[in-house]
């Protein structure tokens, strides 16, 4: 009986290994890590730039500050609180200095690639570090249409989602109507939005709801229809009432299927959020791309974007998270 | 397996078992073109207390009878009496324990036990017979633990421990024994037989499984092909606890493949 529970639990073969070996005296990942990065803080500040670029030695130095801790992180090696979650990452580390070097060497060195397209790295440094403000602020903005966006679609497409599921008539007014509009992709509806809006920040809401909450509706949908009906019959005999039917068997039942509308949605509402602000809302990140664009800063483009990259990947981040607390009791999650 | 918390469990405010009575009960499945009739005249009595298998062909239409008997659907034609009254619903009173254990597998061990009570607004009321429930099936380590983290037979006790937390006055068993390995089925049927003798609670049982019949029932009825007729009614007039070697019981099952058409495979 126990040898069941215990299997499950039980570490896999190889974390077992890690922690009961004794400490390594130098993290070799580490150390070459640091090198790694030693090296390409000294490309960087010693060979000479091709032209006048700024915040050379700055880049330099951050690289070099990056090398320094690695190569004592090496050496300390266990002392360190968090080191282990450090220790797979060092192949990356290794291969993110040779990238930024190599990088380096063609733009600002050798001046291979075409500019203003390609920006070398210490532009980027000189966006963040100038342009910060701005930047800062179209997060937020970009945040503040999102968020009411998204959580407004979620909630309704959840709700109208259960509703199709559980109820005959919902179903029979519901399904044609989400068979025709589905599809359409939300952006269709941007002129309209933004005439029937009385401000573009509304249309912009209702475009990224709309986004959001049709993929929701449908995946949450197909859960409540497809739990298996023996969790009715069960719950039927231990005297559940058509609510408990609804919120403690249907819901839970279907959340799995709900949290895959979710993530489809959030996919689905970063598109929808980038061409609203391109197209009408002046502000947020869409915007600072576009405006980057038109003035050829192509750096202002590229930092622009890897800023959009993190605020994404944080946000999906941060729905597996929720999805993980929520849904611990299934088996063979996906890891993110 | 069954401790301290069984007398506890089975406390006597209605330690009745039900009275079952089938009054000419026709079953029906609406099929596209017509519709496929599956009971035919059922009519028998259950007396409060008794344990009764229901024996016959796979697929003649006995867990559609528990279905009825459970009150989760209908019957096309007659009626089935509780205590004289007529079923028209489900009722935590009569609870079933089907061939799958179904589990919810977002809920843990405990919270699927409390599942009855919870539904039926008990749930502060009940917290210590839940814990009594879990004892009485041997799994109070694991009320913590998630379903898909239980082996076959301790998810089937979940299962019984979910149905007995309600106190139940009939208890509706569709083979909910015929998906473990032998072994298990052998200690759970010895179980089961114990449970019902302290409880008191009518109990109705579907399987395959003549000997598992003739070990745990004081009665057996047997039914044909589809739709299902009663066939015979055979007591089982012999003492607990049983031995599979009786040579009454042996002779029984010979009686018993006989109305099964199977007398010439033994």
């Amino acid at each position: 009986m126990d040898a069941t529970i215990e299997s499950t639990t039980t570490l896999a073969p190889d974390q077992v290994a890690s922690s009961e070996d004794a400490p390594p005296r130098l993290w070799l990942g580490g150390l070459g890590a640091g090198i790694a990065w030693l090296a390409a803080a000294l490309v960087v500040e010693f060979w000479p730039n091709f032209d006048d670029w700024a915040y050379t030695t700055e880049l330099a130095s951050a690289a070099g500050a990056l090398g320094g801790g690695l190569l004592f992180a090496s050496v300390a090696g266990r002392r360190l609180p968090g080191i282990d979650r450090l220790r797979s990452l060092a192949p990356w580390l290794v291969a993110l200095a040779l990238l930024l070097t190599s990088w380096e060497i063609f733009t600002a060195k050798l001046n291979l690639l075409p500019r203003p397209f390609f920006a070398p790295p210490q532009a980027f440094l000189e966006v963040y570090f100038e342009d910060w403000r701005r930047l800062g602020e179209c997060v937020i903005r970009s945040l503040l249409l999102l968020a009411p966006g998204f959580f407004i679609g979620a909630a309704l497409g959840f709700a109208s989602g259960v509703a199709l599921g559980w109820s005959r008539i919902a179903g029979y007014w519901g399904h044609p109507i989400l068979r025709l509009i589905g599809p359409l992709p939300a952006i269709a509806w941007l002129p309209i939005a933004f005439f029937a809006f009385p401000s573009s920040w509304s249309a912009s809401v209702f475009l990224i709801a709309l986004a959001s909450g049709i993929p929701v509706a449908i995946l949450t949908w197909s859960g409540v229809a497809g739990v298996n009906s023996a969790f009715y019959d069960i719950a039927r005999t231990l005297g559940a009432s058509q609510r408990f039917l609804v919120l403690k068997v249907a819901v839970p039942a279907a959340m799995p299927h709900v949290f895959v509308g979710l993530f489809m949605g959030l996919a689905s509402s970063f598109s929808v959020l980038v061409v609203a602000e391109m197209m009408g809302v002046k502000a947020g990140l869409g915007w600072y791309l576009q405006w980057a664009q038109g003035w050829a800063a192509y750096g202002n483009m590229y930092a622009a974007l890897l800023v959009m990259a993190v605020m994404c990947s944080g946000l999906v981040t941060l729905l597996f998270k929720i999805r993980d607390r929520l849904l611990a009791w299934q088996k063979g999650l996906l890891r993110w | 397996m069954v401790s301290a918390a069984a007398r506890r469990l089975d406390a006597p405010d209605n330690a009745e078992g039900m009275r079952l009575d089938f009054l000419g009960v026709n079953h029906a499945f609406a099929l596209e073109d017509r519709p496929l009739p599956v009971l035919e005249q059922i009519r028998f009595n259950v007396e409060p207390g008794e344990f009764v298998a229901l024996l016959g062909p796979s697929g003649c239409g006995k867990s559609t009878l528990l279905r009825l008997v459970a009150g989760l659907e209908p019957p096309t034609q007659g009626q089935i009496l509780e205590d004289g009254r007529p079923i028209t619903g489900p009722d935590p009173s009569r609870v079933v324990v089907f061939q799958d254990p179904t589990l919810f597998p977002w809920r843990t061990v405990r919270d699927n036990v409390a599942l009855g009570p919870e539904a039926q607004g008990l749930l502060k009321s009940h917290r210590t017979r839940i814990d009594d429930a879990l004892a009485l099936v041997g799994l109070s380590g694991f009320a913590k633990a998630y379903p898909h983290q239980l082996s076959g037979g301790m998810a089937q006790r979940v299962a019984l421990a979910r149905a007995l937390v309600n106190d139940p006055r009939l208890l509706i068993l569709d083979e909910p024994l015929g998906k473990l390995d032998s072994l298990t089925r052998i200690s759970m049927q010895g179980e089961l037989v114990e449970l019902w003798q302290r409880s008191g609670f009518t109990t109705l049982l579907v399987t395959h499984d003549i000997e598992e019949a003739l070990f745990m029932a004081t009665r057996v009825i047997v039914f044909s092909e589809r739709p299902a007729r009663v066939k015979a009614d055979i007591p089982i007039d012999r003492p607990y606890p049983r031995h599979r070697g009786d040579p009454k019981l042996v002779e029984l099952r010979r009686h018993l493949l006989e109305l099964l058409g199977l007398a010439q495979t033994w």
